[in-house]
């Protein structure tokens, strides 16, 4: 094996590699949450095909706060393309929208739970109720792990530590909070058909 | 650690081979250490104490069931008030042992002791890495699991005793505090432990995955990649699909039990009074667990058969058969196992065409179980076997497998399955085809990898006395135990002696427990020959099976990042024994076509060619980048 320094000089190395592996964990991550809401969803449609359920309208606050969700997943790519740019400026103002729109998010599915409360429909009671409080519940807590990650990149780009050379940081960001995001409109689109 | 900076150091690091690495101290070392390999022997360590709690309660309710004369004073210095003042064992305590039993064996022992010992030692090892892709996880996967371990040790201690309801956790049993004494503190202390076990699983199923699939050497492509390493990662899939559904299941579970909500309850009166629940569904929960609990028999399963796959290969000195059949049987298999769990609820008045369905999907699962069969013995037909205790376990497990998995097809029969559910007849077939299968597995990879775990190796012939007793005593214990199921004897039952159609089957009852107290106290062999040979073994050579496989051309007694100098490029598979031509009777993985022309297949010369590609290939060597 003492011939590899020969080699490498004249021939580019080929990468084994698949993928970075701390981005190719990020994703099996993802893969558990996937199983994790496909198992709830299911059991939704289970526990539905029983009869005995009730039904309600979803408060018009979730269309509101699924559209900030949007935006916010806008904001987070507007801030990935600012750090390949090295757009520092950009970057630390598109990263803190996206935050803040998290932040609203969360704070507008709270208030949507209290609208639930309003009609009548409570955690504890028909599953149907149930259900809707544990997917939101459980999306909110996801959500709040991706401000965690989310506020790591804010500090790093704050300290010029995200930029065109070491991007694997709001890459991993990006890439949880769009999954998010569309693991929102999942399970928004979901509770709307099967409500 | 970072593979994108690796591959801007591949090309100069030829002449630096040391690693740079800090002197650690006892904590980092053997604690928080980030080792795969201690971390695999803490695994290893955690599992063998689990396994003597949990066989030790299966001997104490064997002793209830087949001699429930005796007088069980004794054990009151450990039971204490569980022994009633004549000497009987409490009833609720007897299924609090059953649960306990089920659920130690199946998730401390042989998922996490399994999986985690051999999954964190060998994949790096027979890949050709430094270490698993994330220490850091590995270690928490380590942690969260013993964790889990304490809270489940915790609740064996508590007043009313730990979680009663069986390992699967049915409710309303399991969500009502008030329906028996462990569903109580104990059932909570149950869900606590399972939901950091899940946790503990996850991140060390990803890892595993994520080092198999991104971390594998210069040349070791899939084709190349030894049968345990192709199992532990179809084991680890498995368990990132399924254990998210379990803890969805909790989840429910324990909303249920601590918040009040009706996922799983409906309409359910206790002492006339009704509670407010309505509109829940149990069957749901037996769906949900069901979804993780079929999966899990083959998570497992998996890693003992690719254990098996190695240890029968190397010690028949031949190449294993049919490489491929192996690989694509164990995907059927792992496909399969996440649409048949219905067949664990036959009778739950589950639609009968529904239920035919998953009766065939069920008894397809023989197919590619048996091309396994078949090909663990094609690899032994006319091979030279050496018969170390490992190889013995192998060719045990495949027995077990075998004789378990044909019950296997009966059970699947969703007609027949109305008189066997829940008797004994279950209880006999999984133990013999998931339960004692496993543990040969789990045997036959401690004896095989001691020498490259410890330097030392393990006494063979207590081994064989081991082995003997273990084989004929699990079969002295399960062949009977069909009988008994078939008769009608339903399982988790305190006693038999009070109805007229079990009594005459007390003796085959003492019979049963007879033999699983021999073959327990067989056990202690193992352990003296473990715990003894760790320290003062025989020294073990660079490479005492003549075995293949990368992890014996690190050093006797390797660091951390297991080669010193430069990780080995891979040019074969990992089956060259016996080749014809060839010198010895095996060709390790390292050793490139152009140096063995002698016993070279004619497509083998051409591959000659791309020795040089695979050379200059990217070293993918996590500790050059720091």
């Amino acid at each position: 094996m003492e011939n590899v320094q020969q080699y490498s000089i004249e021939k580019e190395p080929k990468a084994v590699l698949a993928m970075d592996p701390v981005k190719f964990i990020l994703w099996l991550f993802l893969v558990s949450i996937i199983m994790l809401f496909a198992s709830q969803t299911s059991a939704y449609l289970v526990r539905r095909a029983e009869g005995n359920w009730l039904e309600f309208e979803m408060p018009v606050i979730f269309w509101y706060s699924t559209a900030v969700l949007l935006i916010s997943s806008a904001a987070m790519q507007w801030a990935f393309y600012s750090a390949k740019k090295d757009e520092f400026k950009q970057l630390k103002i598109a990263i803190s929208i996206t935050f803040v729109l998290g932040l609203v998010f969360l704070w507008m599915q709270f208030e949507g739970w209290k609208e639930l409360v309003k009609m009548n429909v409570y955690f504890v009671g028909n599953p149907s109720g149930s259900f809707f409080y544990v997917f939101t519940g459980l999306h909110g807590f996801h959500i709040i792990t991706g401000l965690i990650v989310l506020f790591t990149a804010w500090t790093a780009a704050f300290r010029t530590r995200v930029h065109s050379k070491n991007l694997r940081r709001i890459e991993i960001c990006v890439t949880y909070w769009h999954f998010l995001d569309i693991l929102w409109i999942y399970l928004f689109v979901f509770l709307l058909t099967f409500n | 650690m970072s593979a994108i900076e690796g591959l801007e150091t591949a090309h100069h690091h030829a002449d630096e081979h040391e690693h740079h690495h800090e002197a650690q101290n006892f904590w980092q070392k053997y604690i928080f250490c980030e080792d795969h390999k201690v971390i695999a022997k803490q695994y290893l360590i955690t599992g063998i104490m689990w396994a003597v709690v949990g066989i030790s309660m299966s001997v104490i309710f064997r002793i209830q069931l087949g001699l429930p004369d005796s007088n069980l004073s004794w054990l009151k210095p450990i039971l204490g008030g569980w022994i009633s003042d004549s000497g009987k064992l409490d009833p609720n305590f007897y299924l609090a042992l059953v649960t306990m039993h089920g659920t130690i064996m199946v998730f401390f022992v042989l998922t996490a002791g399994l999986s985690g010992t051999f999954s964190n030692f060998l994949i790096p090892l027979q890949i050709g890495a430094r270490d698993m892709a994330s220490g850091f996880m590995n270690m928490l996967s380590y942690w969260f699991f013993f964790i889990a371990s304490v809270i489940m040790f915790a609740s064996l201690f508590l007043q009313q005793g730990p979680a009663a309801g069986g390992w699967v956790i049915y409710p309303p049993l399991s969500a009502l505090p008030q329906a028996h004494p462990g569903s109580g503190m104990g059932m909570t202390l149950w869900l606590a432990s399972m939901a950091l076990f899940i946790v503990s699983q996850l991140l060390g199923g990803i890892n595993y995955i994520t080092t198999v699939i991104n971390l594998r050497t210069r040349g070791m492509s899939f084709d190349r990649l030894p049968l345990t390493i192709w199992s532990f990662l179809i084991t680890a899939v498995l368990g990132l699909i399924s254990f998210p559904v379990l803890l969805s299941s909790v989840l429910l579970l324990i909303f249920d039990r601590h918040f009040g909500t009706s996922f799983y309850l409906s309409d359910i009166y206790i002492n006339g009074e009704a509670l407010p629940n309505v509109g829940g569904s149990p069957i749901l929960f037996q769906h949900l667990f069901w979804f993780l609990g079929h999966p899990e028999v083959y998570i497992v399963l998996l890693p003992g058969l690719g254990i098996t796959s190695e240890v029968i290969a190397t010690n028949s000195r031949k190449p294993i058969f049919g490489y491929r059949a192996m690989i694509a049987s164990m995907l059927g298999i792992a496909f399969l196992a996440f649409i048949v769990w219905a067949h664990h609820m036959f009778v739950t008045g589950m639609n009968p065409f529904l239920g035919s369905v998953f009766m065939f999907l069920t008894l397809i699962i023989a197919v590619p179980s048996a091309v396994k069969g078949f090909n663990y013995i094609t690899t032994l037909w006319r091979g030279n076997i050496v018969f170390t205790p490992g190889m013995l376990f192998s060719i045990g497990l495949v027995s077990l497998f075998v004789s378990g998995g044909l019950t296997g097809i009966i059970l699947g029969n969703s007609a027949l399955d109305i008189q066997l559910h829940d008797t004994y007849f279950v209880v006999a077939h999984f133990h013999l085809v998931m339960g004692a299968a496993s543990a040969f597995g789990l045997f036959a990879g401690v004896y095989h990898w001691f020498p490259k775990m410890f330097g030392r190796m393990m006494n063979t012939t207590l081994g064989q006395i081991h082995f003997w007793f273990t084989f004929i005593g699990i079969y002295l214990v399960f062949i009977p135990m069909h009988y008994v199921g078939i008769a009608g004897f339903p399982r988790r039952y305190y006693q038999f002696t009070s109805y007229d159609f079990t009594n005459k089957f007390l003796d085959m009852n003492m019979f049963i427990s007879i033999a699983a107290i021999l073959s327990f106290l067989a056990q202690f062999i193992f352990l003296w020959n473990f715990f003894y040979s760790i320290f003062k073994g025989r020294r073990a050579p660079q490479n005492p099976w003549r075995s293949n496989t990368l992890e014996w051309t690190t050093p006797i007694n390797p660091g951390h990042g297991n080669w010193v100098g430069e990780i080995p490029a891979v040019y074969r598979w990992s089956y060259d024994y016996s080749k014809p031509g060839a010198k010895e009777d095996f060709i390790p993985q390292n050793v490139p076509y152009s140096q063995t022309l002698e016993s070279n297949f004619p497509h083998e010369n051409e591959l000659i060619a791309t020795e040089k590609a695979i050379e200059s290939q990217n070293f993918n060597d996590q500790f050059k980048s720091h």
